[in-house]
């Protein structure tokens, strides 16, 4: 038990440093941007397909139950609070977690065993901001932008299925769809994309950053950051999901 | 009197204790590191060579006594002092830790970019052109660190802390891993930095091949404690066990 609390305390600090070394000069901006291509242009291809394909399945399996009370009309917007609300920033968050989160904890892990954190650490370099600070900023700007683009893409998907099965046209659906979209839900959506890319961000820099044993600790550092983000995902789902139901709407 | 009074000493450490949990690896060791000197620092596995090394650098904080590095007490100084510190020392690592994602001019570029933000792409080229040259690698520029040998590796690692012209040398280990060949030319190179940067340099290392070739001086580390110091003649001429079996057991090993 005292274990688990030393560590809960060590992640806090880790977070605290974080806050301490982001808006102090001198800013990695170069460290920054090559992160945001790892992060952002890297991760593209595979957003894109999962989004289409969840648009286009999340609408398959629903038109069923809706067509059983002659509901298929309420496809397009049905598909836009499912896409917008829930599906377009937890699968990004996941599927980022995994992709990404797993490569920055087993980088930084690797780095640490084979002494390259200390080698910047006697260059005179800070490796906390180098390393650390350029990739959590990267990921909690990134991955809302990513969220954003693959709820776009989820309702093409859900589009194409829809206009195959009813001929609807592309602005009338867009119209059904985001009739009931707020801009509350956008405001969410981008809200809760940039802390789960925090939490993998953070998630993968702690693990990575102070990985010990070897390679069999690099293995547990990519292992542990996606994990334990998916866990917090889902936690901070919860609570997210809780909060803007209670006292936002 | 002792000979080395009246030198300049860059590195003083004094009653340094380190303790690792139930382990306590440095017993209050004193030692100075004079201008221009190659000191070498023998010892066993798990002697506590490379926690020596660790603490001048100021990578590890003693538990005990003071660290004075060219007149600065690491101790005393703020983050940013410790950063502006380090770039007059230099750290050649065992394992050479060279960046993996970067080729062997990114590597050589890091702590100039990062540390000399002033200096132009002309300049930055010319010192990455220097220092290779020094190392006699000019010709592995564009590669990368899994495209070299163990060899060159750590020839690229020295000419990454060269690139800054450090005053201080701090050697982890260079020979370790090298065949005899390579290793005697690290030795050289370590001999020729001393001459041509006119650096005081720290050698850790358990091979008496590269104390002997590179060390002015030589201390013998046992049990977190200095046994012995003097030249590598005058450090084995003892007795005492622990410093003759480490004498034996080494060039029967190396035979």
């Amino acid at each position: 038990m005292k274990a688990f609390f030393l560590r809960v305390y060590d992640i806090y600090r880790f977070a605290l440093r974080f806050f301490q070394e982001a808006f102090v000069p001198p800013y990695e901006y170069k460290a920054i941007w090559d992160q945001f291509f790892e992060v952002g242009i890297r991760s593209l291809s595979i957003i894109s397909l999962t989004g289409f394909i969840t648009g286009l399945v999340f609408t398959k399996q629903s038109r069923s139950s809706l067509a059983e009370f002659g509901a298929t009309s309420w496809l397009p917007s049905l598909m836009a609070i499912a896409i917008i609300r829930a599906l377009a920033p937890l699968v990004t968050a996941l599927i980022i977690a995994g992709k990404v989160g797993s490569n920055i904890g087993a980088e930084l892990g690797s780095m640490r065993v084979t002494e390259q954190v200390d080698a910047m650490e006697v260059s005179s370099t800070n490796p906390f901001k180098f390393l650390v600070v350029s990739r959590v900023i990267a990921t909690t700007c990134i991955v809302p932008v990513l969220a954003t683009y693959m709820g776009l893409v989820g309702m093409l998907g859900a589009y194409l299925n829809v206009h195959n099965n009813e001929q609807t046209g592309f602005s009338l659906f867009f119209q059904a769809a985001f009739v009931r979209i707020s801009f509350l839900d956008l405001y969410v959506l981008v809200f809760k994309s940039a802390v789960y890319g925090f939490t993998i961000g953070l998630a993968g820099c702690y693990n990575g950053y102070n990985a010990g044993q070897g390679t069999v600790g690099v293995g547990r550092a990519a292992n542990t950051s996606v994990v334990v983000s998916m866990f917090l995902i889902f936690i901070e789902e919860m609570i997210i999901v809780t909060l803007v139901n209670n006292y936002l709407k | 009197m002792d000979a080395t009074d009246h030198k300049e000493s860059v590195i003083s450490l004094r009653n340094i204790r380190k303790r690792f949990g139930p382990l306590e690896v440095l017993r209050g060791v004193d030692l100075d590191v004079y201008k221009g000197e190659n000191l070498v620092v023998l010892g066993r596995s798990g002697s506590g060579k490379s926690v020596l090394i660790k603490i001048i650098a100021g990578m590890l904080t003693p538990d005990t006594g003071s660290v004075t590095v060219l007149g600065e007490d690491i101790g005393s100084l703020g983050r940013h002092e410790l950063l502006a510190l380090r770039t007059r020392i230099g750290f050649s690592f065992q394992s050479s830790a060279l960046y993996d994602g970067m080729n062997v001019r990114a590597n050589l570029e890091f702590p100039l970019v990062r540390n000399k933000r002033h200096l132009g792409r002309k300049e930055i080229d010319a010192a990455v052109a220097r220092v290779l040259e020094d190392v006699e690698l000019s010709q592995t520029i564009d590669q990368m660190p899994s495209e070299l040998s163990g060899g060159q590796k750590k020839r690229i690692g020295i000419a990454r802390t060269l690139i800054l012209q450090p005053e201080i040398m701090l050697y982890d280990e260079p020979t370790a891993g090298l065949d005899p060949v390579t290793s005697a030319n690290i030795n050289e190179l370590i001999n020729k930095v001393q001459t041509q940067y006119n650096t005081s340099s720290v050698i850790i290392t358990h091979d008496l091949t590269c104390a002997k070739a590179t060390g002015d001086r030589v201390v013998m580390l046992s049990d977190g404690c200095f046994l012995r110091q003097g030249s590598f003649e005058e450090v084995f001429a003892t007795d005492d066990t622990r410093v003759k079996d480490f004498y034996n057991y080494n060039f029967i090993s190396t035979a």
